[in-house]
């Protein structure tokens, strides 16, 4: 018989390691349907390394697609550092990318100096309406945030869908549902002459700092967090509350609206309904993979991007499914929450004498 | 026993002895090791040596396997926590049942059982409204929900910690008359407190803990006050001697406040209070009896249904914390951990959470960690708190520190009016010496204090003046004889 016995006193190093070890033993678990799928396991792993790490063009792609990953992951774990479960993401990025393109397909004309910082912040405005919504359902009716910020996704997705057919459809396009496409000095410039990367990247790594600057070193951050560790304290304190939750909701849905621009002002070009893959949804795992630390979004969101950028690169190579990918990461979320446990659990082996 | 957390010794090599029918009382400050004694014995630590040996109704020896909590409850030793362990949505009488039924068989036999816990409430004198939900109660009904929660469980062996904290006189003596006549049939009890008073009527037998060891060990018709206090605080203990206070004008009045009942607790009639600087005004009463509503419409958060605050030269119909934080009224609150402090965050950072708006704690939105390192240092040497230093969590504070650091932040921006709200429960001798002290000095320097609490000692010991509540009523009592007192506190015309 075992039995789950609370640590006394839970060790920093583990915490700290824990997300560390889930990353490693997530990828060791995908050894098993790599072996079911008949994959030579050593050959699959060399080639998921060599599709991440193996030429500039490999890295550059993975740091593409953990561009997005940053700002969603930042999106999640500034809103979940207050206790405001935005699962909304999806929907606010496509609120970005939405608002993107409505400004910056020709509607607005000017040179890049303000094109760009117009799309950016046409989007990150919608997306932060798109939190606030619901964050005001909360705050006034009590309003489960969950279900709201989750439901409005699918309102959000199929209104983007709607606006492709009509007033965002591109005449251009053959019938194509795609929006007109951003136009040059609105787009995002190239880093790296030849690669896909762009300057989202850096914007996300600055988020990432700015996150991290303002959860650590201002009064609105130590609001934030206050809110979410004790929102009766911080009441009692004085504080307002219902202001905080509501900024805190804004700038969540800020950060995801900006993984739309980035999306579609720096790579795409245009807007399609399948412009994102779930990064709204994987931002949520690769906030709990970083501890809920706007620095640590960066690394969680690099390490998820390798894992979709190599597996892709297996998948073409060994044939085996790329849905792989898929599976790594959400055992990798599962390995973080079982870390996290035995973190704060121990398992014991108890033998129980015979009752006399 | 021994137990160690880290380079803490919690616990160092304690023995203790417990016979049948017998009351043996555990006297120690704060972090002298009783709770963490405590905890081992009922599995909930387990010991780094040491073991626990229980003898069973036919007198055969038992070692309780460590660290299981179920084993001590089958050993029929019960525990009552300081800190309540209800489920505040369910009703009173599936709290007490909860854990003793099967899972998985369909049907309950709730008939056998409202019988016999209407037979120990009317056995014990212990009442409480099986059919309400933990929720709807004040804290001593609650508190009396778990004492019956353990005897509902047939206990040999009853460990109660803290359990008079939230009870009145009268109340305390009715607990402790049931619990004589259930140690007359056999039930052997642990009780631990911090009120000697108490512990010398009550108990048989008295064991002293400090610092982790135990320092001595009477019986107590033997006992001699003095020499329990020595033993406990290893020094002599002065009580903080009560001096007048010299009242001058009004800094706060409460106008025909009312909060109709239900929305909080009891809520409040037409209170009137009249509160002047260099003076204490003492609230007695049971708990529950408006207390919290009183609290909450002085800490800003409740809005009362009428009447007036005449609070800093306005006339308000409602305060909010940050009006009151404005009008200068500084709040100890009730449930320090609830309200009073950010567990997670640190110590430095809970002593301004406060004022964040002021020029030493913020420059453009930015917190200037240099002045709140400083000012967090200079507070906590002058009030003694006492922790791994003021960059770790708040959490780490024993309750006595939190308590200080509470102080502190009240204390330093001067309030004009001070609402102390049961400012020493569950701290012992020597920080709520302090915590006394520091409030007579604030009155002293000209504030006006409102305390509120449930130990009609401290009340008669701190307060200029006494009124006290009843069923959502404030009355003022020229007596300051505790029978009197009680009386009203039942709600007896004086």
């Amino acid at each position: 018989m075992i039995e789950i016995v609370p640590r006394d006193r839970p060790s920093g190093l583990l915490t700290a390691g824990v997300p560390v070890i889930a990353a490693v033993a997530s990828l060791l678990l995908a050894a098993i349907p790599l072996a079911f799928a008949g994959a030579p396991i050593f050959a699959a792993y060399g080639q998921m390394v060599t599709g991440v790490f193996g030429s500039l063009f490999a890295f550059t792609e993975m740091l593409t697609r953990a561009t997005p990953l940053i700002f969603t992951g930042l999106a999640a774990a500034v809103a979940f550092r207050a206790r405001l479960w935005n699962i909304g993401g999806e929907g606010q990025l496509y609120l970005g990318a939405m608002a993107a393109v409505w400004v910056g397909s020709g509607a607005v004309d000017g040179p890049a100096a303000l094109m760009i910082p117009l799309v950016l912040v046409a989007g990150a405005v919608a997306g932060g309406l798109g939190m606030l919504g619901p964050a005001w359902l909360k705050t006034r009716f009590g309003a489960d945030e969950v279900v709201t910020s989750l439901l409005l996704n699918f309102i959000i997705l199929i209104f983007v869908q709607m606006m492709l057919e009509g007033p965002l459809k591109d005449p251009m396009s053959l019938g194509w549902p795609q929006s007109e496409p951003i136009i040059d000095a609105a787009a995002l410039p190239q880093l790296i002459a030849k690669m896909r990367l762009h300057a989202g990247f850096l914007l996300a790594i600055a988020m990432a700092l700015v996150a991290h600057v303002i959860l650590a070193m201002t009064i609105w951050g130590l609001q934030i967090r206050a809110v979410g560790e004790n929102a009766a304290a911080a009441r009692h304190a004085g504080m307002p509350v219902r202001r905080i939750f509501l900024s805190v909701a804004f700038a969540s849905g800020t950060l995801a609206g900006l993984a739309g621009v980035s999306e579609v002002a720096g790579l795409k070009g245009y807007l399609t309904a399948d412009l994102s893959p779930g990064f709204g949804y994987t931002g949520i795992v690769v906030a709990m993979l970083a501890g809920l630390s706007p620095v640590g979004v960066v690394f969680a969101a690099l390490f998820i991007a390798s894992v979709f950028v190599g597996t892709d690169s297996m998948s073409r190579a060994m044939g085996v499914s790329s849905f792989l990918a898929d599976l790594t990461v959400s055992m990798s979320l599962i390995c973080v929450l079982l870390g996290g446990f035995f973190a704060r659990f121990r398992i014991r082996r108890i033998r129980r004498e015979a009752d006399a | 026993m021994t137990k160690r957390f880290g380079p803490v010794t919690a616990a160092d090599h304690i023995d203790l002895e417990l016979g049948r029918g017998e009351v043996l009382a555990l006297l120690g400050e704060n972090g002298a090791g009783k709770t963490t004694l405590m905890n081992m014995l009922f599995g909930q630590y387990t010991a780094d040596s040491g073991s626990v040996h229980v003898w069973d109704a036919e007198g055969r020896e038992h070692v309780l396997p460590p660290g299981q909590p179920q084993a001590a409850i089958e050993a029929r030793i019960g525990m009552v926590h300081q800190h309540f362990t209800l489920a505040e949505n369910l009703s009173v009488i599936d709290n007490i049942l909860l854990g003793t039924e099967p899972l998985l068989r369909p049907g309950r036999n709730r008939r056998a059982a409202r019988e016999k816990l209407e037979a120990l409430m009317a056995e014990s004198g212990l009442v409480a409204p099986l059919d309400a939900r933990i929720r709807e109660l004040s804290v001593g009904e609650r508190q009396r929900v778990e004492i019956l929660k353990a005897l509902y469980r047939d206990v040999r062996i009853l460990v109660l910690d803290e359990p008079t904290a939230v009870l009145t006189p009268q109340e305390a003596d009715g607990l402790f008359a049931a619990i004589r006549g259930m140690v007359g049939r056999g039930l052997s009890v642990i009780f631990i407190s911090h009120k000697l008073r108490e512990v010398l009527a009550f108990s048989d037998r008295i064991a002293v803990l400090r610092h982790g060891r135990k320092t001595g060990e009477m019986v107590t018709s033997e006992a001699d006050a003095d020499a329990i206090i020595r033993m406990m605080i290893g020094e002599a203990h002065d009580a903080p001697e009560r001096t007048a206070g010299t009242p001058g004008e009004t800094v706060l009045r409460l106008d025909t406040v009312t909060i109709r009942p239900g929305r909080d607790s009891r809520g409040l009639k037409e209170v009137q209070l009249d509160l002047r600087r260099g003076e204490i005004v003492g609230i007695a009463g049971v708990s529950g009896n408006g207390q919290s509503a009183l609290a909450g419409v002085l800490s800003g958060l409740l809005v009362p249904d009428s009447g007036a605050i005449e609070v800093g030269g306005e006339r308000l119909t409602a305060l909010t914390p940050r009006l009151a934080l404005s009008h200068g009224v500084g709040r100890i609150p009730e449930d320090r951990h609830h309200d009073g402090i950010v567990a997670a965050m640190s110590v430095a950072e809970n002593l301004v959470i406060e004022r964040l708006g002021s020029a030493d704690v913020q420059r453009r939105g930015f917190l200037r960690r240099g002045a709140m390192a400083e000012n967090a240092e200079a507070l906590s040497a002058a009030y003694d708190v006492r922790g791994p230093g003021i960059h770790s969590r708040a959490a780490l504070l024993s309750g006595g520190n939190i308590q200080k650091l509470i102080l502190a932040r009240v204390l330093e921006t001067d309030p004009a009016v001070i609402l102390a709200n049961q400012p020493t429960r569950g701290l012992d001798f020597r920080a709520s010496a302090e915590v006394s002290r520091r409030l007579i000095a604030a009155r002293d320097r000209g504030a006006g204090v409102i305390l509120i609490s449930e130990d009609l000692d401290e009340i008669l010991s701190l307060a200029d003046r006494i009124l006290v509540m009843h069923s959502g009523a404030l009355v003022e009592t020229e007596s300051r004889d505790r029978a009197s007192i009680g009386q009203l506190m039942a709600g007896h015309a004086a």
